[in-house]
């Protein structure tokens, strides 16, 4: 038996918002039941102030589907088309009081109705062309929702993937596509676009993310003055560095340490300190 | 409030009689039964008493009987034992049914380089004898092919398959955990090698299991070290456990006749009402050759674990064949080898009875379960007409 909060549990049991809405404003349909989880979200939007006046959906799927499914309506109630945009599955995921990491998707199906909904509202439906890559064939994920939801979770590694989108988790032949979907993001993406605000990132997730701001960030700027950096090591919050080449005879040592502790702490966390080794 | 409990494939509650026989062996009388003293010498009267009650409920003989940790160490130390003796032979037989103690066991050795061949069943979990006896044209090391579904009840053909091989003089290993206790075994007349049997399924603690060999039978260990169990199983001996397993054997060999009776005759009042009272349900496996304790129905458009959570409200313990039960994401390889639809595979609930259950529990979930799928399905943006509509497509994923 999963370990649902108090929340999860009396969502499931109590749902609010349950049904469909006649004569919907916007209506978001995702998921399917072969997948085994599928919402259906209808809306009613107010023309003039443009606020969502109500939101019902229709859930087939476990606990957390149906809860989360209760939990978007209830946040997205009385909001902008535009405020709730804004809302992520972590916010989602974070009213419950939190989801077990395997039904993450659950959470992440609700962002998808919600987008849905929205998308054709505005007549922006997004038709998927024929040439559109799915990697996951089990579970019917294309590379573009695996991207979104990688960048918008921090995830790094397959198994969290999975528990976000369920691809990998059927046959497992797309998990080197997942993988090389991993690689290429956290590797090769300029760090600009990267999420500015990275919350709550795992151990993993907040090494990668330092790793990655120095190379990408710090060290071509230190290069291109004939000076270097090489990562030492990573103790909690503490990031150990060794200066190198022209920067280990500069006086100015410490105000260049103290210029990578702002970048690292602008790019990856607040509580990051910088020291030399 | 005490919770309804139909969910004995997964496990049992020990029985009174068991656990005070095993009462003494974990307090006072805690010896070890291979030292010379009294102390431990008189355990080993204890342990040959058991050998002896667990032989008789399968007709073997107690020389036939090694007592293992469990079922699945049972099913595992038979097919490497096999493996062992038949090194160039690399061949294994199963079903795409079996528990994962052979299944994903089978899986493992596939990894290691031994080719298994993995017997599909029809749409009611019955064996393809065809595909059987072509499968054994590739002289397998061993042919491994469980007595009872887990899931479903459906009982194999074991009689059949183990006369085909013993022509052939290919190794025949059963896993009986779930039949054990339930049905009728004599493994005089049986023709399997080995057998495997589980204490946790028949009212003994869990911990406690045993492999039958037949005497004669060629064997290799799994876990070498001591020599417990005639050098056949190295470890100091679970005793109190074993001597439960033993009291468990005695009581289920008398109440072998209530398994086809009166827990049958519950099983078959639960699932008559709910087929009559729940729209759109459907029996999974075949209803003629099946455990008397076991019925596995699917509630379609909802989804098994919702349901689940909905009747543990109610202190209603089943089981269910939906991915969100577990870690995994696929459905129960029982019911996807056995082509059941998605629309159902989601919404299977299994309850499995013991003696123990009785006519009121069993009212209770007939009077609390039908509104709970009707709640459900009033959840669920599916139903008949709609998927009738969109032609639902069928995932491309298999189990293998």
């Amino acid at each position: 038996m999963w370990e649902y909060t108090k929340k999860v549990r009396d969502f499931f049991l109590h749902p609010k918002n349950v049904g469909e809405i006649e004569n919907p404003d916007a209506v978001g349909e995702v998921g399917s039941i072969t997948c085994g989880d599928a919402l259906k979200l209808t809306l009613k939007i107010d023309k003039e102030t443009g606020k969502i006046a109500d939101a019902k959906f229709q859930t087939f799927g476990c606990a957390s589907a149906i809860a989360s499914s209760s939990a978007l309506t209830e946040l997205i109630k009385g909001k902008t088309l535009e405020e709730a945009m804004k809302l992520s599955n972590k916010d989602i995921a974070d009213f419950l009081g939190g989801l077990p990491e395997e039904k993450m998707h659950c959470s992440v199906m609700g962002r998808e109705a919600l987008e849905a909904a929205i998308a054709g509202y505005r007549g922006e439906t997004h038709v998927p062309e024929s040439g559109e890559r799915v990697v996951c064939k089990c579970f019917d994920v294309t590379e573009e929702k695996l991207r979104r939801v990688i960048i918008e979770n921090h995830l790094t590694t397959v198994e969290e993937v999975t528990n976000y989108t369920k691809a990998g988790g059927g046959c497992g032949a797309c998990i080197p596509d997942i993988e090389a979907v991993l690689r290429d993001i956290w590797s090769l993406k300029p760090v600009a676009e990267m999420p500015r605000e990275p919350k709550k990132l795992t151990n993993l997730q907040k090494i990668a993310l330092i790793q990655d701001v120095i190379e990408k960030e710090i060290r071509p700027q230190l290069q291109a003055d004939g000076g270097d950096i090489e990562l030492i090591d990573i103790a909690g919050d503490k990031v150990i560095v060794a200066l190198r080449a022209m920067c280990v005879s500069c006086p100015m040592g410490g105000v260049t340490l103290k210029g990578i502790e702002e970048k690292l702490r602008e790019l990856v966390s607040e509580d990051l300190v910088v020291e030399e080794q | 409030m005490n919770p309804l409990y139909l969910d004995n494939n997964a496990t049992t509650a020990v029985a009174p009689e068991v656990r005070d026989e095993m009462l003494p062996y974990l307090t006072d009388h805690y010896g070890n039964p291979s030292s010379m003293h009294t102390f431990g010498g008189q355990l080993a009267s204890k342990v040959r008493e058991a050998r002896v009650k667990t032989a008789a409920l399968i007709g073997a003989d107690p020389e036939e009987i090694v007592f293992t940790s469990c079922g699945t160490e049972s099913d595992n130390t038979a097919i490497m034992s096999a493996l062992e003796i038949y090194p160039h032979k690399r061949h294994i037989i199963t079903t795409r049914v079996e528990h994962p103690a052979v299944y994903n066991f089978c899986k493992h050795l596939g990894r290691k380089g031994y080719r298994v061949t993995y017997l599909p069943v029809d749409s009611r979990g019955r064996l393809s004898m065809d595909a059987f006896a072509k499968a054994l044209d590739d002289d397998p090391a061993v042919v491994s092919i469980m007595y009872a579904n887990n899931e479903t009840g459906v009982i194999f053909p074991i009689e059949e398959i183990g006369t085909l091989l013993r022509e052939r003089g290919v190794l025949f290993h059963t896993d009986a955990v779930q039949a054990v206790g339930k049905l009728p075994i004599d493994t005089k007349t049986l023709p399997v090698d080995m057998l495997s049997l589980s204490g946790h399924k028949l009212h003994a603690p869990k911990g406690v299991g045993a492999l039958y060999i037949r005497k004669g039978t060629r064997f290799h260990p799994y876990i070498v070290g001591g020599h417990q169990e005639h050098g056949r199983r190295a470890g100091t001996e679970n005793v109190a456990s074993i001597i439960g397993l033993g009291k468990a054997c005695e009581l289920a060999a008398r109440h072998l006749d209530d398994e086809r009776t009166s827990v049958s005759r519950l099983r078959d009042k639960l699932e008559k009402a709910l087929l009559e009272k729940c729209p759109d349900p459907r029996i999974n496996g075949d209803t003629e050759h099946r455990l008397p304790n076991t019925t596995n129905i699917s509630f379609e458009y909802v989804e098994g674990e919702a349901i689940l959570l909905r009747l543990d409200e109610y202190g209603i313990c089943a089981s269910s064949g939906s991915a969100c039960t577990s870690g995994s994401l696929e459905p129960s390889h029982v019911l996807r080898a056995m082509g059941v639809p998605f629309t159902a595979v989601h919404g299977s609930i299994r309850f499995s009875l013991s003696r123990y259950t009785t006519d009121g529990e069993i009212d209770r979930v007939i009077e609390v379960l039908p509104p709970v799928i009707d709640e459900l399905r009033s959840l669920s943006p599916y139903g008949r007409e709609r998927l009738a509509a969109e032609k639902l497509s069928q995932c491309t994923s298999s189990p293998t």
